[in-house]
């Protein structure tokens, strides 16, 4: 881990506020990710960590601030800007294609990568031949990185939900993203899997140099694998730093032990 | 083909000189194959002798010299089994080890063997060999195939295969004929490789195997079964142990047939059917959980596939193997067989990845009945063999035709047998080890005199020619009359019922054959909730006079089966009863592998043994338990004995 040289910011998140009619999911809500970094976003439920999340890769809108992305200030970004720009990320509830084997579901993350013309893919000739051809290998490569080439041509409907996840996972990197947001990768799992998620993490960002946002609750997880921790509570806030840091902020401390508003 | 491969590989005497005969003859034939994202990769066999050359040019130009130990640890990979004729081909000797060892296992046999260069696998391997490096500081380098995750360890002694490829080919450039002089150098007697048993009670020992021994036992076998250049196998056992290194390795070498590397270990079943293996070797426990996988999908199937699936099976458990053997069978139950491969046995053998099989070996263990009988109705030639490391696995096979349950076939050519008066069976071989490395007193301890190898298991030769292995020879004793007893082998033979979970047999130095029986408490449990019979736990249902009926079925059998040996035909079990409590390793019962300790079993319940060598109907007995978490406790019961009328033997009557 220590080898790794944190770069400059990719990533700058300002001031911002978002609100669900008369609720305010987050408010004045500022921070930022340098590249090649892992930062945990935590807090209790409704704190706002998915919300936040939202705000980045565009399916919300925030009414205030502004999100800097490789340089470029916007008020929102839509969700396919999102991912052509290298922003990719997961689930809390599962978002996979059921009905659809481990390996359609990750060519699916391809889909932005390939530029073969309509007819030529249903023909399956010329450039979208040696498109495929290259797409199955990078897929091919992720299943490999991720250990499921035992389950590669099963649906996913039927896998256990660990592996549901990795699956997930494994569609997010396939789009090769510079920033991964994962979004509870590591809820409902036994320690085993977990262990295996954490890990899977951990390479993802040594192999590949991505940058890493995640929101979690298990503490044990979040400690060990994030440089930095952001922590939220009521849409503000409450606590920004190391692991070690965040461990010792008062403020942190009473909201997750709850003490009077 | 055959022959001419048959004829051309007995001029080469060493491994590399094989491998490098089959380069020339043929040249463009797949010699591995490795699936590897998703594809399966090939490498011929003049691409492999290439690596070979290249690789073996490496490890010279980093000091390897002749004599020295190569350590080859990981999964079944091309590249490991490379480096098997590298460290030949340079008069050196390749030790593989368990790649599931632990770091601390394995410094015994690096120190045993006193490695300096080792061929590993990938990080996980890495860093085992890392973390005894401090105890172990003679590893001068470790070599990896799977550079994933090692990028940033610093350590001096790490290199990527590629890069010790590239200074081979470098070498090679500067010394061109140093390679060809360095196989040349290699002599048949020389050891080839370094097989380290498992030592269940003592350090492992290494069993050093010539090139001429494990050339011979390979081309035996070879010509027993009549292996091709177009044999293809699937390799997926442990490297470092003798049946792989045998088949995957000696053999392929021999007969120049295609071995072929799974993804990984979890893919194997689909790699299994894609490949469609035409021979295959695995022991018992790999068939079972094969059979396993197939009984739990069926169970899950429709009611029509269900239902058909075990229609057929009736029909091939009555008349499968008799098919297979060519003996006569009515022509009813043939068009029915017929129609069965069509519709269950033929898909089954298929996903089971063996519609290809032409010859299938099991061994090391006792397979059950149920489990030999399921893979031969359904028309795989799963046959039986014995041998052991230090033979080379070359002692015994079943010829074609004349598979059978309870044997381990016929003494292979070559090979001669003795049957000691204790029962011992000792064994001369071509495939003989050479030595226990540096252990000449274990040396002389397994090999006699007269050159025989003390194999330390008890059997008899049948009528029919063929062994069977009965017992450990320690364990063998015998009743006041003569008799052999075979404690071992009858516990087999009960716990191949599925209501026998543990079997004790006493009978050493006694008039009759007695038995501890310990039911299988989820069978039996299974099997009273269908008679709709109440019980409250084990102790109840152990007691239960429907159990007893139940357990005295199975030993019946068990002396129906004895009374056909005229060898065994004394040992039938006379009484026995049901144990109150599960044998347990915690109690100190049961070794940590679930072997029975019987001395201490018979010392713990001796007024059971009383009992049952007594007239007594029944016992009370009082018995300390330690629970899970460290209390203990007691269990009082009354256990009755039964009494069993003994077969009589086949002269008198006509065994079912």
């Amino acid at each position: 881990m220590s080898a790794r040289a944190l770069g400059e910011p990719i990533l700058s998140v300002d001031n911002i506020s978002l609100s669900f009619g008369g609720v305010n999911a987050l408010s004045g809500v500022s921070f930022h990710v340098r590249s090649h970094e892992i930062l945990a976003i935590i807090g209790p439920n409704g704190a706002g960590k998915s919300s936040l999340l939202n705000v980045i890769n565009g399916v919300y809108h925030p009414s205030k601030g502004t999100v800097t992305y490789k340089g470029t200030t916007r008020r929102q970004m839509r969700p396919h800007e999102a991912a052509s720009q290298g922003i990719a990320r997961t689930f809390q509830n599962i978002a996979l294609f059921k009905g659809m084997t481990v390996l359609d579901n990750i060519m699916t993350g391809r889909t932005l990568k390939m530029h073969a013309g309509f007819l030529s893919q249903c023909l399956y000739f010329g450039k979208a031949r040696r498109e495929e051809l290259e797409h199955r290998w990078k897929v091919e490569n992720i299943i490999d990185f991720l250990q499921i080439e035992s389950i590669r041509k099963t649906p996913v409907g039927r896998l256990p939900y660990g592996l549901q996840k990795r699956v997930e996972l494994g569609r997010a990197l396939a789009a090769e993203p510079e920033l991964l947001l994962l979004d509870e990768p590591m809820a409902g799992m036994n320690v085993e899997e977990k262990q295996d998620m954490s890990r899977f993490i951990l390479d993802v960002n040594d192999e590949f140099g991505t940058t890493i946002v995640l929101i979690e609750h298990d503490m044990g997880v979040v400690m060990d694998l994030s440089d930095r921790v952001v922590v939220l509570d009521y849409g503000r806030k409450i606590g920004d730093g190391s692991p070690d840091e965040v461990r010792a902020n008062q403020a942190v401390i009473d909201a997750y032990l709850g003490v009077a508003h | 083909m055959a022959q001419s491969a048959a004829a051309s590989s007995l001029a080469a005497d060493t491994f590399p000189m094989l491998l490098l005969q089959h380069a020339r003859v043929r040249p463009d034939r797949v010699g591995i194959r490795e699936k590897d994202l998703g594809i399966w990769q090939s490498w011929t066999w003049s691409q492999v002798a290439d690596e070979v050359r290249a690789l073996a040019c490496g490890l010279a130009a980093h000091g390897f010299r002749r004599g020295m130990n190569l350590a080859i640890i990981g999964d079944n990979r091309p590249r490991l089994y490379w480096s098997f004729a590298v460290a030949q081909s340079l008069g050196g000797v390749p030790v593989p080890i368990y790649q599931d060892s632990v770091a601390q296992e394995m410094l015994y046999v690096l120190e045993n063997a006193e490695i300096e260069y080792a061929i590993v696998e990938d990080q996980e391997q890495v860093d085992k060999l890392l973390e005894i490096l401090p105890q172990y500081p003679h590893l001068k380098y470790i070599y990896y195939d799977n550079p994933r995750g090692l990028r940033h360890y610093g350590q001096g002694q790490l290199m990527p295969y590629e890069e010790l490829r590239e200074i081979g080919r470098e070498y090679d450039e500067a010394h061109p004929d140093f390679f060809a002089r360095a196989v040349a150098e290699g002599k048949p007697d020389e050891v080839c490789v370094i097989l380290y048993t498992s030592g269940t009670t003592s350090k492992p020992k290494g069993v050093c195997l010539t090139h001429a021994a494990f050339i011979a036992a390979a081309r035996g076998d070879a010509k027993f079964d009549g292996f091709t250049p177009d044999d293809e196998v699937l390799s997926y056992l442990p490297m470092a142990w003798v049946g792989d290194h045998l088949f995957s390795y000696a053999q392929a070498l021999v007969a120049g047939f295609t071995v072929n590397c799974p993804e990984s270990s979890e893919t194997v079943m689909t790699d299994l059917r894609e490949i469609g293996p035409t021979y295959y070797f695995a022991p018992p426990r790999v068939f079972e959980n094969l059979l396993t996988t197939v009984m739990i999908r069926i169970d899950d199937a429709s009611w029509i596939k269900r239902h058909l699936f075990h229609y057929f099976m009736g029909v091939a458990r009555r008349c499968g193997a008799e098919i297979m053997d060519r003996k006569a069978v009515p022509l009813a139950e043939r068009l029915l067989y017929f129609l069965g491969n069509f519709l269950v046995y033929g898909p089954l053998r298929n996903v089971l990845g063996m519609s290809r099989i032409r010859v299938a070996y099991t061994g090391g263990a006792a397979i059950g009945p149920d489990l030999y009988r399921f893979y031969r109705s359904i028309g795989v030639n799963l046959k039986q063999l014995y041998g052991q490391t230090e033979t080379s696995v070359y002692v015994c096979k079943q010829p074609d035709g004349e598979a059978k349950l309870d044997t381990v076939g016929k003494p292979l050519p070559g090979v001669d047998i003795r049957i000691t008066d204790s029962g011992e069976i000792w064994v001369k071989t071509p495939g003989m080890l050479k030595e226990y490395y540096k252990r000449p007193d274990a040396t002389a301890e397994s090999i006699s005199p007269d050159g025989y190898f003390m194999t330390g298991d008890a059997g008899f030769f049948g009528d029919d020619g063929h062994l069977r292995i009965i017992d450990r020879a320690k364990d063998v004793g015998k009743l006041t009359d003569g008799t052999l007893f075979a404690p071992q082998f009858l516990e087999n033979k009960l716990k191949f019922f599925p209501y026998i979970k543990e079997a004790v047999c006493f009978g050493d130095k006694r008039d009759m054959v007695c038995a501890f029986v310990n039911i299988d408490v989820q069978a039996v449990g299974n099997w009273a909730e269908k008679r709709g019979l109440a019980y409250a736990g084990y102790v109840d249902l152990a007691a239960k006079p429907e159990v007893y009926a139940l357990i005295e079925e199975c030993v019946d059998k068990v002396n129906a089966d004895l009374a056909r040996e005229p060898h065994l035909d004394g040992s039938q079990i006379r009484r026995f009863l049901v144990l109150h409590k599960e044998l347990d390793a915690d109690d100190d019962e049961l070794t940590r592998t679930r072997k029975v300790r019987r001395g201490f079993i018979g010392e713990k319940y001796a007024p059971l043994v009383t009992a049952l060598y007594g007239a007594a109907e029944s016992c009370r007995i009082e018995t300390q338990v330690k629970f899970e978490d460290g209390r203990t406790g007691s269990i009082r019961a009354e256990v009755r004995v039964r009494d069993v009328q003994p077969v009589p033997s086949r002269s008198d009557r006509k065994v079912a």
